[in-house]
């Protein structure tokens, strides 16, 4: 059980990394501390494995430290790092039983045979591998491989963290939902700190407590999933989560409004005042869910083209384009949709402004 | 369901198979048999004798004896060249230049014929004007593989390790690259020391070219003939002559055909049997619960 600090970390795959796209990691200090469930989100090849294997000792990092607590893991090698890792494609010993293949750690570990007996019974019933504990591995499904597996990061008790690196991928979709689920039990009864990485932002959200969005080597958010949806600090977190990522619109400021063809869309003068950095590249960015879509005009509404319409059962999303400039919204299925023509609004509290794709941020006071 | 055949001549089509075998294994073999049936005298007079040959043959020391050396150096063979052969696949490097070049050093041998092999053992190891008896013999360790059994024996044990050993490297070299590396990364987290990583995660996924492997070994070593030929001729006495030599003297030097063709199906049914066995004991433990290898 340990707290894992990542210290200025960076790595490339390269022998003498120039500029900084050499990195596939570029340099962070991070924390994940005991006991949480954390998530890493990001697209492929956007660096979470690497991350991953940075952190079990499986990849040395270029540059920087990883501590678990105050000792200093960098240089040690994952079998002294204790730490379990469970891969995307499952790992079983096949010539082992299901028992045998629990029990390896833990014999490797040179633990006493009682305690193993005990420690492996234990966690055969958390992951309901009971009857299938003397089969041999390999006649396994995928799903029960998998468990497996993760159950042989399960059975140390000495472990740091649990680190997953897309474990659900060969799932099925139906047994999917019900391994997470195990792992969040799993969690909740072991209190032992997790890492989950994946590129489905429904598996990072129900997962875990806090996820780290990862984008181009970097972590551009770490935050619950309700601050990630909501105060998208980078223009890559609001396009990458949420289904129908948010509207980003490219736009230049005049006199507190951000303009885009024509468009004139007033923006809060606290706000405005936030702005410390100058730059041209300026975004404003609505989520489709908070566009406002209403029948007739009124003072601060928008008119524009109605495009296209997803029915996707509970809530329907509109293509709309106003100036030239395509925008989603998000209605209920109930609410009527309107023809050819719409109004839109965008309320101020969900109104964000980017510059050079980083969030500014109201001063609260 | 329909058992019925409603059409026979889809058997025809069994027929060029059938031809291929028959000239190739069943015809040449009914001629053995025919032969070990019969006491031969000359073109015109034979007389059959049912299974005497057989029970002269079985009875016969010399085919008791060269039975006993056959498994002997069999199973020295086997117990010198798997170990050594997993060892050189596991020690080689698994890319870059060095990975090639020993690739192509380890086939060389496997290219050369089985009589030159001999020539090449039989000048090497020459205290005259070999650099391996020379240097024996120059270390005051009097080596001489034409006078003395236990050198013959070494020589000839020697060579077969030297010829066949990178048979067994190869095969387990392509088993190893076969293997994810996702095991070892989870052996290495699951802190397992470097014998369990081969006991549980190499050896076992390299049971199934192993079992290529024993079995061509075996078989191989089993009719073993050129080499000690060309080595030692047998000798000295009988310490090297195995059993197609055995044969060989019998069939052609004395020309007893039939005890020869009784022989030489004796000889054919212990290779199957005992490539059979091993077959079924490999299968039998693959499709069962556990497998302990």
């Amino acid at each position: 059980m340990a707290e894992i600090i990542l210290q200025a970390l960076a790595h490339s795959y390269l022998d003498k990394p120039k500029n900084p796209d050499d990195y596939a990691i570029r340099q962070m200090t991070h924390t994940w501390q005991q006991g949480g469930a954390y998530a890493l989100l990001g697209p492929s090849g956007c660096g979470k494995s690497t991350l991953l294997n940075i952190i079990s000792g499986l990849l040395q990092p270029s540059e920087g430290r990883v501590k678990f607590d105050d000792k200093d893991v960098t240089d040690l090698q994952p079998n002294e790092r204790n730490i379990a890792q469970v891969f995307q494609f499952p790992v079983v010993y096949d010539s082992m039983t299901v028992f045998d293949n629990l029990a390896f750690p833990l014999r490797n570990l040179k633990y006493e045979k009682n305690v193993i007996d005990k420690k492996v019974n234990e966690i055969a019933a958390v992951l309901e591998l009971g009857d299938v504990l003397h089969r041999r591995a390999n006649n396994l499904t995928a799903d029960e491989k998998q468990k497996v597996s993760m159950g042989r990061g399960l059975v140390r008790d000495d472990v740091s963290a649990i680190l997953f690196d897309e474990p659900l991928t060969v799932i099925d979709p139906h047994l999917k939902w019900k391994l997470r689920r195990k792992l969040k039990q799993i969690h909740e009864k072991f209190n032992i700190t997790m890492v989950y990485v994946t590129h489905d932002q429904l598996e990072a959200s129900t997962f875990a407590d806090k996820i780290a969005l990862m984008y181009q080597g970097k972590i551009v958010q770490f935050g619950t999933p309700q601050e990630l949806f909501e105060q998208p600090e980078h223009t890559f977190v609001g396009y990458f989560i949420g289904s129908s990522g948010m509207n980003i619109i490219e736009v230049s400021l005049t006199h507190n409004n951000a303009v885009f063809n024509d468009v004139s869309i007033p923006l809060k003068a606290t706000l405005i005042n936030a702005i410390v950095k100058h730059s041209t590249n300026i975004k404003i960015g609505i989520r489709p869910e908070f566009v406002g879509v209403i029948n007739e005009p009124t003072e601060d509404s928008y008119p524009c083209d109605l495009i296209d319409v997803e029915n996707l059962g509970t809530y329907k999303i509109l293509t709309l384009e106003l100036g030239r400039q395509k925008i989603k919204a998000r209605i209920n299925e109930d609410q009527l949709v309107p023809v050819d023509k719409a109004h839109i609004t965008f309320p101020q509290e969900h109104l964000k402004l980017y510059i050079d794709e980083c969030l500014v941020k109201e001063n609260i006071e | 369901m329909n058992l019925k055949v409603h059409d026979n001549k889809a058997w025809f089509l069994i027929l060029p198979v059938l031809l291929l075998v028959a000239f190739s294994a069943i015809i040449p073999l009914i001629t053995v048999v025919n032969y070990s049936v019969q006491d031969i005298f000359d073109q015109n007079n034979a007389v059959f004798v049912g299974a005497e040959w057989y029970r002269k043959i079985l009875g016969d020391p010399r085919l008791q004896d060269s039975l006993i050396r056959q498994f002997g150096f069999s199973g020295a063979v086997l117990l010198i060249q798997i170990p050594l052969g997993i060892l050189v696949a596991l020690m080689m490097p698994t890319k870059g230049k060095m990975a090639s070049l020993c690739l192509v050093t380890l086939a060389i041998p496997l290219l050369i014929p089985w009589n030159v092999v001999g020539t090449i053992w039989q000048i090497f190891g020459r205290a005259d004007i070999g650099l391996m008896g020379s240097f024996f013999n120059g270390l005051g360790f009097e080596y001489n593989y034409a006078s003395n059994p236990t050198h013959a024996w070494f020589t000839v044990l020697l060579m077969d390790v030297w010829h066949w050993t990178s048979l067994i490297a190869l095969l387990c070299y392509s088993g190893l690259r076969a293997i994810p590396n996702a095991y070892y990364q989870a052996a290495k987290i699951d802190q397992a020391s470097a014998w369990a990583v081969f006991r549980y995660i190499q050896l076992p996924k390299l049971k199934s070219v192993l079992v290529i492997g024993v079995l061509l070994r075996f078989m191989d070593s089993f009719m073993i003939y050129a080499e000690p030929f060309v080595l030692t001729g047998g000798g000295p006495g009988n310490s090297t002559t195995f059993l197609s030599q055995t044969l060989v003297q019998m069939a052609i030097g004395q020309f007893d055909l039939g005890p020869a063709a009784a022989f030489s199906l004796i000889y054919f049914l212990i290779v199957l049997l005992v490539s059979w066995l091993f077959f079924k004991k490999i299968t039998h433990l693959y499709s069962n619960k556990l497998v302990f290898i």
